[in-house]
């Protein structure tokens, strides 16, 4: 073995990015948490948690371009940094769909429960699902379980689709509650595009291990070999 | 593209112990190709074996077939081999009593061109293809070959290398010795020289190799693991040894 130092940054660099993801990852459980249980104190953790997000994503950054610009990367660990400043970039949108999430519930606090035909709770389990195994398949170096993500996406957009629609016609059959629904709607909207993050990442794993480019559903064939 | 050396089945030895072990490689006209490997892997051999410098050390003798624009350089006349196939060394070699005017044209006069006139427009062409022209324009004559940098006396010697007009050039580690200057102009040179010949070059220096060349071969004890287009061989190549190489994790 050689390049000790550069192996030991890489992994420096992993440690750096999956705490990162423990704080997106933390953010939603917390905002969807405070959806289910109508709890202003949690949203304004995840508020406060924000600017730490935003500062870590920073921190990666530019940790990861020093590591470009100082150690010249190839193959794979070219690939790798590659990924990681990516995936870094989608956590921080993770983060923010958090927050999108946290302000949506805030002001369904200030307004009477409503009994809504969405089941938020439950997509959020998936998406949930899909982050930690995008993550999981990262931490793992996992192509198989971060192909299974990317099928995932499909059933969280029929979800999204379908809040679309049924709290549409909720709208116009309850307009007293519609202010409600268009929260619950933008909070389905944003647990949609925490899916599509979690997609990205899966994407960025099957391209840091096996250097195939699965995006827009390129390379289907070869990654379903 | 055309391809400039077709290598078949190339075996080199050093007395008994064998050094290249069947070597397979084509290359491609107007590309520069470079050979990568950890010392002792036998990328110096290979180049020193496509125009059969490697015979003239004692007890070393190559086998197989080397094609250069057709040609098999193993049944022509050495002399005419390697007048085809230009070389350039790690450390620069200008004749050191010689002027820069002289060590240009020794290789013509000494195929017999003793023109005045021609001489002296191939010596200001090649120093030209050589970006060395404007350098030394005015002390041709005056100075003496050894009197230049180190970056100077290197185009110097690829200057009197192309001054034979060859189809290809060998580079072993031509820009090893030089500082980062030296080495840029080097670097933008061989692009130039692109144009007009075929380049092989030997490098440590994995970024010269991924700048260069469009094709990179990965050489380990004696076998050629690995060929392919250098992005791939940079970014994601099919042998695991290669990665290893490339990221550090060898040896």
């Amino acid at each position: 073995m050689t390049r000790i130092r550069f192996h030991q940054e890489l992994d420096d660099l992993k440690h750096r990015i999956l705490a990162m993801a423990g704080m997106a990852e933390q953010a939603i459980d917390l905002s969807v948490q405070a959806y289910s249980q109508r709890d202003a104190a949690l949203c304004q953790r995840v508020l406060n948690n924000e600017s730490a997000i935003n500062r870590a994503e920073r921190e990666v950054d530019e940790f990861a371009i020093d590591l470009l610009a100082m150690q010249q990367p190839m193959a794979v660990d070219l690939r790798f940094i590659l990924a990681v400043i990516k995936i870094n970039a989608d956590l921080e949108r993770v983060g923010d769909q958090a927050v999108n999430i946290a302000q949506r519930v805030l002001n369904m606090i200030e307004l009477p429960a409503s009994d809504l035909p969405v089941d938020i709770p439950d997509m959020a389990t998936k998406v949930r699902a899909m982050v930690r195994d995008a993550l999981r398949s990262f931490i793992e170096g996992d192509t198989e379980l971060a192909r299974h993500v990317l099928e995932g996406d499909d059933e969280i957009d029929r979800m999204n689709h379908e809040a679309f629609a049924s709290l549409s016609r909720h709208m116009q059959s309850e307009p007293g509650s519609a202010a409600q629904a268009l929260d619950a709607l933008s909070v389905a909207r944003n647990l949609e595009r925490v899916a599509d993050h979690a997609t990205n990442i899966a994407e960025d794993v099957i391209f840091w291990v096996r250097g195939a480019d699965v995006r827009h559903g390129a390379g289907q064939s070869l990654a379903g070999s | 593209m055309p391809t400039a050396v077709e290598v078949r089945d190339l075996k080199a030895w050093f007395g008994k112990t064998e050094a290249l072990h069947g070597i397979n490689i084509t290359v491609e006209s107007n590309h520069a190709t470079a050979v990568i490997g950890p010392s002792g892997c036998g990328k110096s051999t290979f180049v020193r074996c496509l125009n059969r410098m490697h015979e003239t050390i004692p007890e070393a003798r190559a086998e197989g077939q080397v094609k250069v624009g057709g040609m098999d350089i193993y049944d022509a006349p050495a002399v005419d081999v390697r007048r085809k196939i230009g070389m350039v060394f790690q450390k620069p070699n200008p004749f050191p009593s010689m002027s820069i005017y002289d060590n240009v044209a020794a290789g013509l006069k000494l195929n017999g061109t003793s023109n005045r006139k021609t001489l002296d427009e191939v010596v200001e062409r090649s120093l030209r293809q050589a970006a060395l022209w404007e350098e030394v324009k005015d002390v041709l004559k005056k100075k003496s070959g050894a009197s230049l940098s180190g970056g100077q006396q290197q185009r110097l010697c690829i200057a009197r290398a192309l001054a034979v007009d060859p189809e290809v050039m060998l580079m072993d580690e031509p820009a090893s010795a030089l500082d980062p200057i030296s080495t840029a102009k080097i670097e933008d040179l061989i692009f130039e020289l692109k144009q007009k010949l075929t380049i092989v070059i030997v490098t440590h220096n994995m970024q010269q190799a991924s700048r260069v060349a469009e094709y990179t071969g990965f050489f380990l004890m004696g076998h050629l693991v690995e060929f392919d287009r250098t992005e791939k061989i940079f970014t994601n190549p099919s042998d695991k040894r290669t990665e290893d190489y490339i990221t550090g994790r060898f040896g």
